[in-house]
């Protein structure tokens, strides 16, 4: 697997874009006791990126800063207030009602948290077969061999004892593989994963993500792994996004970020994460003080700004950064790197 | 462990529950020594049984407890000999009190931050609604909360924030140990971090102790001075965190280990073939052995807990 990687590694731009996302808000209106303006929530402002077929990619961010609601946006869940969602060259705010379906079937989305994304009162075959009979697959036969194989695919076997099952006589573990089941049923060309592992034990954990990564190779999908646990990534993804108030503040190679991370705010996120290590106990973590900002109010020119250690006095409270790139294909939105 | 004295001793603790397919065993011989000023981590996957440790410590049952024994002591005192009421006066939350997992839900939404962080301090203490809030005020620098979150409510508050006041609301009676119960994991990495930091300046300058309950090895790593490690209600290893985290020694906990994903490593991670045994029905012998790399014939018998050099094992391969 390591030597497919690198293979694909070599040539990034000979591969084809899959997804384009191009300089995308996403805005929700507050109002006033149901009426009259108040402002917006600035969930996604500004984000632009292409995800190459093949490619897994990580976004990293707390919650809050916006990252559920880029995806569901990718996902054409929301409308984006401005900017553009392309997929294959086609933008999704022109598509029909049939071609958006078209759409749907090609994106897989595997939630965050299993029970709560499973009907309770289906059992794992009705909730295989769902996506397939809204699919417009009209054979019986066909839709149970189906929901078979993706079973196999997610090594639910054998596949009789769990087919007639409902959700809470199943363990977390399984729960979460009947998810990517049904998200890999239509047999889709790109998957969402919203946090997929951060309900589940640190045994299961893992052996979910080899799952997911499995399926990566072997359909050779591209994935968005949303998460905010570092430490999972360079398993699973060639790059990461940092995401911080509704902007991606640094955007590189997993290896980029995590042995030369850039933006002060990746820093404090591996300062943040903890290796086992007892030594731990002995030292105080340097942590910006502070929480992330309302993103109805982001403050001015950098957002970070208000928490960051490395704060240029005069520029980074007045003007916004762009993306700067002090190594090829390593993008930060910091003044640092001017 | 050598030069504090003990704070509390757990002796072979048993709490069972009661349902319609027979008896949960929830927790089942559980010993451990916790020394003053000391912070033990209980690590253990979901239902292995640790948050059923947390309430038979400080005697919270539900109504479908069956069978609770064994001896604590606390001081050197076996507090399990104490009546519910002298139980409630003297040791809940006067002694021992809890940081409850998910601190959205443990805090009641209709009634002002401040209040609730008062009220043990009134019952407990008996000070005045006055003298409670300014020791609430006391306790909020503690923890780092302004003071003007006092008469706020809980929904106003972020998941850090809360989850701070639910540490205040466990200091403000000056309690020789606080148990907290999976603290963090509904945190965010840098919130997560910044609890840590105030778990750890708490426990230097106030000389408390403390049992982390949690899954997370990792981030447990930045509180333990010792691990114990629970599989399936009961302590499979008790070791000082310096030589657990370099090499555990029972084999649940080694693979428990290699399943953590390391930011700079190049291993790759491994997870546990199988399930944990059902707590109603478990297996007689080890309760590892049908997930264990080593088992062998004596795994069949019930393996009592090995002494070796100072760490606690409960495995036939250190016989």
């Amino acid at each position: 697997m390591v030597a497919s990687m690198k293979a694909i590694r070599q040539e990034p731009d000979a591969r084809k874009v899959l997804l384009s996302i191009d300089d995308l808000h996403v805005w929700f209106e507050l109002r006033r006791f149901g009426f009259g303006h108040a402002g917006y929530v600035k969930a996604v402002d500004g984000v632009t990126f292409v995800l190459y077929a093949g490619e897994t990619i990580a976004v990293v961010g707390e919650s809050g800063c916006g990252k559920s609601s880029l995806m569901k946006t990718i996902l054409a869940l929301y409308k984006p207030t401005s900017g553009k969602v392309i997929f294959e060259g086609e933008d999704l705010s022109t598509l029909s009602r049939t071609a958006m379906h078209q759409y749907h079937s090609h994106v897989g989305y595997v939630q965050q948290d299993p029970y709560g994304a499973l009907p309770p009162f289906m059992n794992v075959q009705r909730i295989l077969e769902e996506p397939l009979i809204v699919g417009g697959v009209r054979n019986r036969e066909e839709r149970l061999e189906r929901v078979r194989k993706a079973m196999a695919e997610v090594k639910l076997s054998p596949v009789e004892d769990f087919l007639l099952k409902y959700p809470h006589m199943l363990s977390g573990g399984q729960q979460q593989r009947v998810v990517i089941a049904r998200a890999m049923i239509m047999e889709p060309r790109f998957l969402v994963a919203d946090e997929p592992v951060s309900m589940l034990d640190a045994s299961v954990r893992v052996e979910i993500l080899k799952l997911l990564r499995g399926l990566q190779e072997k359909h050779n999908l591209s994935v968005i792994y949303i998460t905010h646990d570092l430490s999972t990534v360079s398993y699973f993804s060639e790059r990461i996004f940092v995401m911080y108030a509704a902007k991606l503040v640094e955007k590189a190679s997993v290896r980029h970020v995590l042995d030369n991370p850039l933006h002060p705010y990746t820093m404090a996120l591996l300062t943040g994460t903890s290796e086992p290590d007892a030594r731990n106990a002995e030292t105080f973590k340097a942590i910006p003080p502070g929480e992330p900002p309302s993103l109805v109010k982001p403050p001015s020119g950098c957002r970070f700004h208000p928490r960051c250690p490395k704060i240029i006095k005069g520029i980074c409270e007045f003007k916004e950064p762009p993306d700067f790139e002090p190594e090829p294909g390593h993008l930060v939105a910091c003044w640092l790197y001017q | 462990m050598e030069q504090s004295h003990s704070l509390l001793r757990i002796e072979d603790l048993v709490l069972h529950f009661k349902t319609t397919h027979g008896p949960v065993q929830a927790v089942d011989g559980v010993n451990f020594e916790l020394g003053t000023n000391r912070a033990v981590v209980i690590l253990g996957e979901s239902g292995c049984g640790k948050t059923s440790l947390a309430k038979a410590i400080l005697r919270l049952l539900p109504r479908n407890a069956g069978t609770y024994s064994g001896r604590i002591y606390l001081d050197g005192k076996d507090i399990m000999l104490l009546g519910d009421e002298e139980f409630r006066q003297n040791i809940r939350w006067a002694s021992i009190s809890m940081v409850p997992q998910a601190a959205m839900n443990a805090l009641n939404p209709v009634m002002r931050v401040g209040e609730q962080v008062a009220e043990p301090a009134i019952v407990h203490l008996g000070v005045d609604r006055n003298g409670a809030i300014s020791l609430v005020k006391k306790m909020f620098q503690r923890v780092g909360v302004s003071d003007d979150f006092i008469s706020r409510y809980p929904f106003e508050l972020s998941g850090g924030m809360r989850q701070r006041v639910t540490i205040a609301m466990a200091l403000i009676t000056s309690p020789s140990l606080i148990i907290l119960d999976e603290p963090t994991s509904a945190l965010d990495v840098l919130t997560q971090a910044n609890i840590f930091n105030v778990l750890k300046r708490l426990k230097k300058e106030l000389g408390i102790s403390f049992i982390l309950i949690t899954h997370d090895i990792a981030t447990s790593s930045e509180l333990a001075d010792d691990v114990a490690v629970m599989y399936a209600g009961q302590i499979v290893e008790v070791s000082d965190a310096y030589r657990f985290f370099e090499r555990p020694l029972h084999p649940y906990s080694q693979k428990l280990m290699a399943s953590v994903p390391r930011l700079h490593g190049t291993k790759e991670p491994e997870f546990i073939t199988g399930q944990p045994p059902s707590l109603i029905d478990p297996p007689k012998g080890c309760r590892f052995a049908s997930r264990c790399p080593f088992v062998f014939a004596k795994c069949a018998d019930d393996p009592p807990d090995f002494e070796k050099d100072g760490r606690k094992v409960k495995c036939w391969l250190y016989a």
